[in-house]
């Protein structure tokens, strides 16, 4: 056995604590040694032609490099020991730098600790074996999960490429966040017309299939063959009759809407019947089955259904489950706005003229419930107006991180109401935050507005009048920072600027679609800056505020780049799976069928006949629960076989 | 006379490659520095760690063998940490009965963004160890054997004494 050894410095990164020379001349000495070298940047052109030309030269049959993760560069360097003719499994990687300089100070114990490594590697590398990676077909259409400005441009991007697209939105109406708003910063240009019109592409694109009142409800398979099925909820309407003239609507047996109207935040009721707003799409009307008198008590006269001449209303529709074969997924489930009564001392839900900043933004909209006129829940027109930021961000009680758009969206909202009311604005912040293209600039303009800028965080609103002229009004109390003292300012309305968190059930899809959630809940990509669109799901991709707050432009960007990593990846055809697969060594095997029950995936048969499990390696994912389970030791796991991992336990302890 | 050398043990870690070997690998990005006594060897899965691989561990000179898997209900593979769990109690079990302390062998659920849980663990398993002292099982086995030899010693002696009993 001739191995080749090198040790990577990674500038100072590695060589700063881990003394390399020392270690290159440890594994030089190791049994089967045939060159050990040490090189500033392993990962450069050089660095890998070094290894070529010694696989070359030496004629080495083995490749052990010491220095990053192998998430980073271990592909890398397996192309480069198939570059000099050695095949490329017969490579094994120590990470020195992430699990080893970067996290010691002790150089002398770090050293050693490389050492031990280096050993365990050097053992290991004498077991492996020749393999080869399998190639797999892909399945060229694309499923988006999330109709909002992420979802819609991800789909868009998608078809307009050529490729068929399934968009998914739970809701009745895809839009998102984004449709809720009337104005968007920095530039104050309508949300409506710059969304609808994607909007309607969505719906019109004969590439796009759009699924709107639908959930994903189980995702089998792998890259670029996953089988999904997607839960169809019934509106009890027949989509392909209705057209959306809403006779029914105002035929409902309620002459007055009733229920609370989430689409306007609750400030306005609906009927069971209804449409969340006049650019919905797909244009249908959808009866809720928590109102509606019939589908709650199969009691009603039924108007709605006797007004539609296209008898597109049938309480009969039950749900339908769909399957799919996809070869990419990309999620785009967008966030929750924070809940301000989880800060009791502001008053929300208290005080009515304590308002979210969702309320307001329906509140400004001219296609709101006040269309556009900004009248309190008593009525009045307020005079004097308080927005308080980092309600539910920057803050170690509730959300400590900040969600970057507040500051932002709450310049807009001073600007938009102090244009509506003419109403004094007072805008309490901790720092303001405007990073971003003409973002400072907006702030400079409302500073020029005669907004008035406090810098402290909101200590509490209270309806406590000390002096008359706080008498009916809502106090908020505030430390100055910069005035250097607290200060009461009598307003008529607050706004609560709510932080972006993760979905409440967040939590629940990317378990169903095998991913990962940061410890704040937003869905974790596979390296925060070299792949911030992947997941540690092949295949499955994120864009947008699921995967952390961000405003529209970034958004849009993200779904650009999920986009263009889910096509890359369904337009190359075929896509290589890594053999870390298991099978049955025949004649070992007992016939015990230990390993049957235990696969997960189904990927382990019993031939009665022979009495001998087989495992179908298309269906095994490589996990290696089988292999450990095995009395007679007859599994064996590719790349984690027992004798490697027996290897390298005894080279980090000897 | 100098300072009598603090012991540092031998920690074998066993982790997975989607949860605990990832936060490994985050702690290491954010420079989250802890004890250097840990040596890591990635599986796929915590549910390919046959518990020959932690007896193997103890026999060859570790102190203390750590296992990291997903928390429960985000296995990558499903299910594979449940799998570990169910057999971890069983070598638990065994452990004792081999005069191995409580606390040499440990199981933690370490996501992939749970850099900062490394450290803690890591850090904590190394107090513990080293207040346990070295566990030497090679050379306890050794004692093991010289008992055993004196066993079959005195059983030999004894039945050259006697009679066979039949033929």
């Amino acid at each position: 056995m001739r191995i080749g050894f090198y040790i990577c410095h990674c500038g100072t990164n590695i060589a700063g604590t881990i003394d390399a020379a020392a270690v290159r001349d440890f594994a030089a000495e190791l049994p089967g040694v045939a060159v050990s070298r040490d090189y500033k940047y392993m990962c450069s052109d050089p660095g890998q032609e070094m290894i070529v030309q010694d696989i070359r030269d030496n004629k080495l049959d083995r490749l052990v490099v010491a220095a990053c993760s192998p998430s980073l560069h271990e592909e890398t360097f397996r192309k480069a020991a198939a570059k000099g003719g050695m095949n490329s499994f017969f490579f094994q990687m120590v990470n020195i730098r992430e699990h080893n300089a970067w996290v010691h100070e002790d150089k002398a114990a770090a050293t050693q600790k490389a050492k031990d490594q280096v050993r365990a590697a050097i053992t290991r590398v004498r077991f492996h074996k020749a393999l080869e990676k399998k190639s797999v077909p892909v399945n060229a259409n694309v499923l988006v999960v999330g109709g909002g400005i992420a979802g819609i441009h991800a789909a868009l991007t998608l078809a307009n490429a050529g490729k068929t697209v399934t968009l998914v939105e739970r809701d009745s109406t895809i839009g998102g966040h984004m449709a809720l708003f009337d104005k968007t910063f920095p530039t104050l240009d309508c949300a409506a017309c710059i969304l609808t019109p994607k909007m309607s592409a969505v719906k019109n694109h004969p590439n796009i299939t759009l699924w709107t009142y639908s959930e994903v409800s189980k995702v089998e398979g792998y890259v670029g063959n996953y089988k999904v099925t997607v839960k169809r909820k019934t509106r009890y309407i027949k989509e392909d009759l209705c057209v959306g003239c809403l006779d029914c609507i105002e035929a409902c047996v309620f002459k007055e809407p009733k229920f609370r109207d989430d689409f306007n935040q609750g400030l306005s009721k609906r009927k069971p019947v209804y449409m969340s707003f006049p650019q919905a799409t797909p244009k249908l009307v959808t009866i809720d089955p928590e109102t509606c008198i019939q589908l709650k008590t199969g009691k009603c006269r039924k108007s709605c259904a006797e007004a539609c001449d296209r008898k597109a209303i049938d309480f009969e529709l039950k749900d339908e489950m769909k399957e799919l074969e996809v070869g990419a997924i990309i999620l785009a489930t967008g966030f929750s706005a924070f809940d301000p009564k989880r800060h009791a001392y502001y008053g929300y839900g208290r005080y009515p003229n304590v308002y979210s900043a969702l309320e307001v933004e329906r509140l400004v909209n001219a296609s709101g419930p006040t269309n556009g006129e900004v009248v309190l829940r008593d009525g009045k027109h307020p005079k004097a107006i308080g927005i308080i930021h980092c309600v539910g961000s920057r803050d170690e009680h509730t959300n400590k991180w900040c969600s970057r758009v507040c500051c932002m969206y709450s310049l807009k909202l001073a600007h938009l109401l102090k244009e509506h009311t003419g109403a004094e604005i007072y805008d309490f912040y901790i720092d303001m935050r405007t990073p971003g293209k003409t973002y400072e600039e907006f702030y400079d303009r409302l500073l020029q507005e005669g907004v008035h800028f406090i810098r402290g965080r909101v200590a509490e609103v209270n309806d406590w009048a000390m002096t008359p002229e706080e008498e009916g009004k809502l106090v908020i109390r505030v430390e100055d920072t910069l005035a250097g003292f607290v200060r009461r300012i009598p307003v008529d309305m607050v706004v609560l600027s709510q932080g972006l968190e993760a979905r409440k059930d967040a939590g629940d899809v990317r378990r169903l679609f095998n991913i990962g959630c940061g410890t704040e809940g937003f869905f974790q990509e596979r390296h925060p800056k070299l792949a911030p669109v992947s997941t540690f799901a092949d295949g499955i991709f994120i864009a947008g505020a699921c995967q952390g707050p961000k405003d529209i432009p970034d958004t849009v960007a993200q779904a650009g780049a999920a986009a263009a990593e889910a096509l890359a990846l369904v337009d190359a055809g075929h896509v290589e799976l890594e053999p870390n697969t298991s099978h049955v060594v025949e004649e070992e095997c007992c016939g015990c069928k230990s390993c049957v029950p235990l696969c997960p995936y189904s990927a382990i048969s019993f031939d009665e006949a022979k009495k001998k499990a087989s495992i179908n390696e298309v269906l095994c994912k490589g996990c290696g629960v089988c292999a450990a389970a095995c009395p007679s030791g007859s599994i064996r796991q590719n790349l984690f076989e027992d004798e490697e991992l027996f290897g390298e336990i005894e080279g980090v302890l000897s | 006379m100098s300072e009598k050398r603090r012991f540092e043990p031998k920690i074998v870690a066993f982790f997975c490659n989607w949860c605990t070997y990832t936060a490994a690998d985050l702690a290491g990005v954010s420079r989250i520095k802890y004890a250097p006594n840990a040596r890591v060897i990635r599986v796929m899965c915590s549910g390919r760690v046959d518990p020959q691989f932690i007896l193997d561990a103890f026999a060859k000179g570790a102190d203390g063998v750590l296992l990291g898997g997903c928390h429960p209900g985000d296995c990558h593979y499903a299910e594979g940490n449940y799998k570990t769990l169910r057999r971890m109690r069983l070598l638990e079990r065994m452990l004792k009965g081999m005069g191995i302390e409580d606390g040499r062998f440990r199981l933690e659920w370490i996501s992939g963004a749970e850099g900062d849980k490394v450290k803690v663990v890591i850090n904590d398993m190394v107090e513990k160890v080293r207040a346990l002292g070295p566990l030497d099982l090679p050379g306890r086995a050794k004692g093991w054997d010289k008992e055993l030899e004196a066993l079959a010693h005195g059983v030999r002696k004894s039945e050259d004494k006697k009679e066979p009993t039949h033929a």
